[in-house]
């Protein structure tokens, strides 16, 4: 299970895409997984056949946790049965993984195994290698051991369900799951809920037992269930940003910098640019403040990257997380891969897409887990100032406000400008606010130019 | 495009953009983008979409006439003129 985010603990599997005996390849979608804040399609990081499934459909299972087993395939090599979160943790710690042996059942190797073997505990590492290496499993899959997250050991239910069960005040126990390995879903709490209140409504019939699935039809949901789902996903959305921005303002010392822009080079550029241009080929000013901002990163590496374990780790490629904001409240930070290698078509045709899965359809895990900076865009209905509040564990959010023309001095003249307040909130930790200004100086020498962007 | 054609595209295609939108409570005279919290980018969805259904082009200097339901329906009407023998 990827981690999806840095407030992410665990996910709901809720559908796999791929069966063993599947080819996949690096990149590959191969399962769908539901956090508080979206669905998520699960890329995987090898290449191979998938050879055993671990986790069943509606299982929730904690970040780490093994999904399934990759193989090559007929020749299996010996491999450190390691989840990819794992994997990089190992590799940021420099703990050779052939060198740990792994405390979860089957030998999986869990965080707290690189852990213990980074700090140099002595139980890991006199393990002898052939111990810790499990070949591609040939035999017999182990037993799937239940997940420990589980709040309700015999009651397999989603945390969507389990919140509209709270709110219908529907029993649990009362409720039988349709879902994959009987998992109670929202849909079976809600027949369960319109099952005992249409007789309470008719003020006659007595309720009949909530059970068996010709009890109330699956599909006209009573509207006002509909809305209360909706209600819960947004709580639920709303708890997912409260524990992340609290963490990150206790754990992070912000500082923060702001400086005018003038944009106006970029937007007669734009203009121009986008004249004789279809609606759907146009540039919005968005792609051209992202593409900056990938560019001044290269000058300005430090704001690049992570906190993790008292230092900072530079960031592998420049993955800019853009903050979209959700119509129906919260907001989720993806990332566009590689922003600074794309050209600004590219670029905007990405964040097209990027910001139509967010706001209706799915993001990929590597665009969760991806992000090494965050920008954050207030757009043209909002204010002319953002104050960000950095995504752990990153390093810095750059914050862009709408779009004004201001009176602008330069060279001894007042003329009217499109400019723009970029923002920087950095972590004080990782760098100092010299940087940071350099950092917003780079941002706007390269909007100076647009045709280089 | 007559009058009654243009506004039904218009509410249509502001419904795709922002799935939300309660086609009856819209003031004709105040732009969406207040109106209906539109960000830049939903309101490129929306003249993509108006572009793509009229086969008309909405070049960036004619947005703020696009951007209310009257002057919507109004610039719609006089960039899709009815062919001749319909008309009559």
């Amino acid at each position: 299970m990827p981690s999806l985010g840095a407030d992410m603990e665990a996910g709901i599997l809720v559908e796999w895409l791929v069966k063993p005996g599947d080819h996949v390849s690096r990149g590959d979608i191969v399962a769908v997984v539901e956090t508080e804040k979206a669905a998520i399609e699960i890329e995987t990081f090898n290449d191979g056949v998938v050879e055993e499934i671990l986790v069943p459909e509606g299982q929730k299972a904690p970040v780490g946790a093994v999904l399934a087993l990759i193989g090559n395939g007929g020749a299996p090599e010996p491999k450190a049965r390691v989840s990819p979160v794992v994997r990089r943790l190992a590799e940021r710690l420099g703990v050779d993984l052939t060198t740990v042996t792994g405390t979860e059942p089957d030998g999986v190797i869990s965080r707290a195994d690189v852990e213990r073997a980074a700090s140099g505990t002595p139980t890991t590492i006199e393990a002898p290698p052939a111990a810790s290496v499990a070949p591609a499993p040939s035999a017999p899959p182990p037993s799937v051991t239940p997940s420990p997250v589980h709040e309700h050991p015999r009651i397999h239910v989603s945390p969507l369900a389990a919140a509209e069960a709270q709110r219908l005040r529907v029993d649990l126990t009362s409720v039988t799951g349709t879902g994959p390995g009987g998992a109670i879903t929202r849909s079976d709490v809600e027949r369960t809920e319109a099952a005992r209140g249409a007789p309470e409504a008719g003020g006659a019939a007595p309720p009949e037992p909530p059970t068996g699935r010709e009890v109330a039809p699956p599909v006209p949901l009573p509207a006002a269930a509909r809305r209360g789902a909706s209600e819960e996903q947004q709580l639920a959305m709303r708890r997912a940003i409260a524990e992340l921005m609290t963490r990150s303002k206790r754990e992070i010392p912000h500082y923060y910098l702001g400086t005018w822009i003038d944009l106006s080079r970029s937007m007669v550029w734009l203009d121009a640019e986008n004249r004789d241009r279809a609606a759907a080929e146009r540039i919005l000013p968005a792609a051209i403040l992202l593409k900056a901002v990938a560019l001044a990163v290269q000058d300005v590496p430090d704001m690049n990257g992570f906190w993790i374990n008292g230092e900072f780790r530079a960031g592998e490629g420049i993955h800019v997380g853009v903050a979209v904001s959700l119509r129906q409240g919260g907001l989720i930070a993806p990332c566009i891969h590689d922003v600074d290698a794309l050209s600004l078509d590219d670029l905007m045709t990405a964040l097209r897409d990027l910001v139509q899965r967010a706001r209706g359809g799915r993001l990929r895990s590597s665009e969760m887990s991806d992000p090494t900076i965050t920008v954050s865009n207030m757009g043209d209905q909002g204010v002319e100032t953002l104050y960000g509040i950095i995504y752990p564990p990153q390093v810095a959010l750059v914050g862009f406000g709408k779009i004004l023309e201001r009176p602008w001095a330069e060279g001894g003249l007042l003329g009217v400008r499109a400019t723009v307040h970029a923002t920087l909130a950095a972590d004080h930790r990782a760098s100092d606010g010299h940087q940071g200004g350099l950092f917003l100086a780079a941002i706007d020498r390269r909007v100076q130019r647009p045709e280089a962007l | 495009m007559n009058e009654h054609q243009a506004r039904e595209l218009i509410l249509k295609t502001l419904c795709d953009v922002a799935p939300e939108v309660d086609a009856a409570s819209i003031d004709p005279d105040v732009p969406f983008q207040e109106q209906l919290d539109l960000d830049s980018m939903d309101f490129l969805n929306y003249v993509i979409s108006l572009e793509e259904a009229a086969g008309i082009r909405i070049p960036e200097p004619d947005y703020r006439r696009v951007s209310t339901l009257s002057g919507c329906v109004a610039y719609m009407v006089a960039a899709t003129p009815v062919p001749r023998e319909e008309a009559r």
